[in-house]
């Protein structure tokens, strides 16, 4: 559907407006009631509309500030949890129009286990709309590792199923960027596809 | 040029998100990905981190085009606007989206960026700005968005005083299926605000007419036959207006307001017993809503018209129950607002489950003070005001967590100098020993491979002799020295057998030489993998040794700089909250007052009229009796 919230949003909008104002309404109510629409103060609202708007600027100055501290701490985080001579980050996607349920995604790393994830609904939704998950980030030597995946999900109209997939990767000195792209058993795709960037 | 998929650019719409990646657009950048991961959950600040972080290091870099984002580049320039603009950090969105702008993009998307600049700039009031950011829309528009940008410029012409231009740019408009309840209805406001009463009667009769299927189409479609209605009972047209009214849902959000016009059409026009039939229906809807509260006083009203004052008084008394209740309850609210419950029903994690918190809040239990705040919390300034404090809780708990994350760098840090610090001189010791080491055996390798290198301009057999044949050419030189010059025939004799041997070396060695020199390039090849083993360990014992130190030094400044951001956010974002959250409750509270004055008002109207109703009716018994 095209017809964005925010047209309807703008729509309404102005239709409250517009109404209100615009069309100047009338009350249709006679006696014995007062008209008892619009009861508060133009004034007062005015001034207390200004004092929101001019909030939401210090708020949206405040955001601007802790967004720019989250993106240093981020960065110091990396550089001391995670350097680039040992990082390893694997990523999860969901191939093109997979209908399945992915339920949980585990990760043996050389035989450790480095994660067991399980899905929410959202994420479940994010990751079929396509977006790219982050689900580990580790450390590694360089040269050969093992990654084991298992895979827990259900097929639109069936069982269960479980699947468990072996690459190898190579740690170079650079960080290491490995994603992984899930597919249900309806798809016809391979369960697991390993891409290394 | 990139032209951004339209997964991408939709992203400012929040429903949009639901928008799946066109079929050839091929995500090469994980990080990108994952920004969009975040933003599919609704979780603007984590994609927008994200998205800062890349653009950031993106443009650091000496070559950009050979990095992923690359491909992405102009989507993620314009996802920033976007994530900015849900994420109601609007001066932040404009900046972006003026970026975009004034980068080296093509028309559509440039005429998409306007668009988009013209509607924050309209959002905020800024009318000036949207009209002039429309006025930058030139050339090729995107299918999808020309009836929006027409849309939106009629919304401005209307805002600014130009109805009559509006009506111009809405009268085009009718083709857009999506829009055309709402272009129906502002045509008939634009007409109305343009001083042409008969056209917008007319307009109005046609927006209230319009088929709809969804939920915005119908709401339209009510609120025009809600304002038509209004105008013709005020022009005393009451059975046009009556019919108009009569079309809106009875179950629709215009309802209530439109069974109370509706009866007062009947009213007016005398007709109180039919006044009665939406009255009556009006009553026993929820008693908060002002219609309903209305209809209370309205309907004994119609029967006391009807001379069934009986009626009327047992009515009012109810109405009068109502009222005495009703105030209660918004004393309660307001009670219950300075204590700061309304607040905390806010920030209630079950309260923002999904988008419809703010309308759920009515349910929640412990939360009266929601009960009359609905209009106002439907108010687009209440309604970013609800949301920016919630905002600022979520900035309250990441700061908290990151002051944690402080102090655990800081053990984390220590940990690890205490650890290195007594290994490091030992090691270094070790690796200076075997640094001078190799460094001497690489030298001679160079020197080797020069001299081979030079062997193949100026061959020299002598070069590639054997140890053997080079002790051999050395006693044969010391035998000849020994030999001297003597004439003597035995000493002939043995000059001569040495100059035959001299001569046996050098040809085995001028003989040879080519199948020496393959054979010595091929051990100095051999050599070179044994080299280049060596090197890798080398570096990766350098890297490892400068990752030892870098894991522990170099970090107390930018730590302690980042505790001074985070506690100075945290005190900023704690004064923030404390005075969004006050002016929401002041909001909230003279919203309640002046409903409590209302009620009020209208409890004094119903305490009168039951003893009036009952006046009558006594008199009417009395007089029924008399005769």
């Amino acid at each position: 559907m095209r017809l964005n919230i925010g047209i309807v949003s703008l729509a309404l909008l102005l239709c409250l407006g517009s109404a209100a104002g615009g069309a100047q309404q009338p009350a249709p109510q006679k006696a014995p009631t007062k008209a008892p629409q619009k009861a508060q103060e133009k004034t007062p609202q005015k001034d207390q509309q200004q004092q929101m708007r001019g909030l939401d600027e210090e708020v949206q100055e405040i955001k601007s500030d802790v967004l720019r501290i989250s993106e240093e701490l981020r960065l110091l985080e990396e550089k001391l949890l995670y350097p680039s001579g040992t990082q390893v980050a694997v990523f999860v996607t969901l191939a093109k129009g997979d209908s399945m349920r992915l339920d949980a995604v585990r990760l043996q790393i050389d035989g450790q286990l480095v994660t067991h994830y399980i899905y929410s609904a959202k994420e479940l939704e994010a990751l079929r709309k396509g977006g790219v998950q982050r689900i580990y980030v580790g450390n590694v030597a360089t040269g050969d590792h093992q990654l084991e995946v298992v895979v827990d999900g259900k097929p639109q109209d069936g069982a269960d199923f479980s699947r468990t997939e072996r690459f190898t990767f190579r740690k170079e000195v650079k960080p290491k960027l490995v994603a992984l792209t899930l597919a249900g058993p309806d798809s016809g795709n391979t369960p697991v596809t390993l891409g290394e960037w | 040029m990139m032209r951004a998929p339209h997964y991408l650019l939709g992203l400012v719409l929040a429903l949009g998100l639901a928008a799946p990646p066109a079929e050839d657009s091929k995500l090469r950048d994980l990080y990108f990905g994952e920004a969009l991961f975040h933003v599919y959950q609704g979780q603007y600040f984590d994609a927008l981190e994200r998205l800062d972080t890349e653009l950031a290091q993106y443009h650091g870099l000496d070559q950009p085009e050979l990095d992923t984002l690359h491909y992405h580049i102009n989507d993620a320039e314009f996802c920033v606007g976007d994530f900015e603009l849900n994420y109601r950090m609007h001066r932040r969105a404009g900046r972006a989206i003026k970026a975009v702008l004034e980068g080296a993009v093509d028309e559509v998307v440039r005429n998409e960026a306007a668009y988009r600049l013209a509607r924050i700039h309209f959002q905020k009031d800024q009318l000036d700005d949207a009209q002039l950011a429309l006025g930058r829309i030139q050339g090729a528009v995107p299918e999808q968005i020309r009836d929006d940008i027409e849309f939106l410029r009629a919304n401005i012409d209307m805002a600014t005083g130009n109805p009559s231009e509006a009506v111009k740019v809405l009268e085009q408009l009718h083709s857009a299926e999506s829009l055309a309840g709402f272009v129906a209805y502002n045509l008939g406001i634009a007409l109305l605000q343009d001083g042409r009463s008969q056209e917008a009667i007319e307009q109005l009769d046609k927006a209230g007419r319009l088929a709809a299927g969804d939920p915005a189409g119908l709401a339209i479609r009510d609120k025009s036959n809600l304002v038509l209605g209004s105008i013709l009972f005020e022009s005393s047209s009451f059975e046009r207006a009556k019919q108009s009214l009569d079309r809106i849902r009875l179950e629709g959000p215009f309802s209530n307001q439109a069974l109370l016009r509706a009866g007062w059409a009947e009213a007016t026009a005398g007709q109180y017993d039919r006044a009665l039939v939406p009255w009556n229906l009006l009553v026993d809807r929820e008693p908060t809503d002002v219609a309903v509260q209305e209809a209370m006083l309205a309907a004994p009203h119609a029967y006391a018209n009807l001379n069934l004052h009986g009626r009327a008084a047992l009515m009012y008394e109810h109405a009068l129950n109502l009222f005495n209740h009703q105030i209660e309850r918004v004393d309660a609210s307001i009670g219950s607002i300075r204590e700061g419950r309304f607040l905390k029903a806010l920030i209630r994690e079950e309260s923002r489950q999904d988008e419809t918190w703010v309308i759920r809040l009515r349910s929640l239990p412990d939360a009266p003070e929601t009960y009359y705040l609905m209009e106002l919390i439907a108010s687009h300034d209440f309604q970013t005001a609800l949301h920016n404090y919630l905002d600022l809780e979520d900035l309250r708990s990441k700061l908290m967590a990151w002051e944690t994350s402080m102090n655990a760098f800081d053990d984390l840090i220590e940990l690890r100098g205490r650890n290195y610090e007594p290994l490091l001189p030992e090691v270094d010791a070790k690796f200076r020993e075997l640094d001078s080491r190799m460094r001497l055996r690489l030298e001679q390798r160079k020197h080797l491979g020069d001299r081979l290198q030079a062997m193949l301009t100026a061959p020299r057999p002598d070069h590639l002799a054997t140890a053997e044949e080079l002790n051999a050419g050395e006693r044969l030189a010391l035998i000849e020295k020994q030999l001297g010059d003597s004439e003597s025939p035995a000493s002939l004799a043995l000059r001569q057998r040495a100059a035959n041997l001299r001569g046996a070396l050098t040809w085995r060695l001028e003989t040879e030489y080519h199948q020496r020199l393959t054979a010595a390039y091929a051990h100095l090849k051999e050599l070179n993998t044994h080299v280049d083993a060596l090197t890798r360990q080398y570096d990766a014992f350098v890297r490892t040794r400068q990752a030892a130190t870098h894991s522990y030094v170099g970090y107390d400044v930018q730590i302690e700089r980042l505790c001074g951001s985070v506690g100075d956010a945290l005190e900023r974002v704690d004064t923030l909250m404390a005075r969004q959250g006050e002016m929401i409750e002041s909001v909230a509270i003279s919203q309640l007052e002046a409903r409590r004055e209302r009620l009020v008002d209208q409890q004094t109207q119903a305490r009168y009229a039951v003893a009036d109703s009952y006046d009558r009716a006594a008199r009417a018994q009395f007089d029924q009796e008399a005769r």
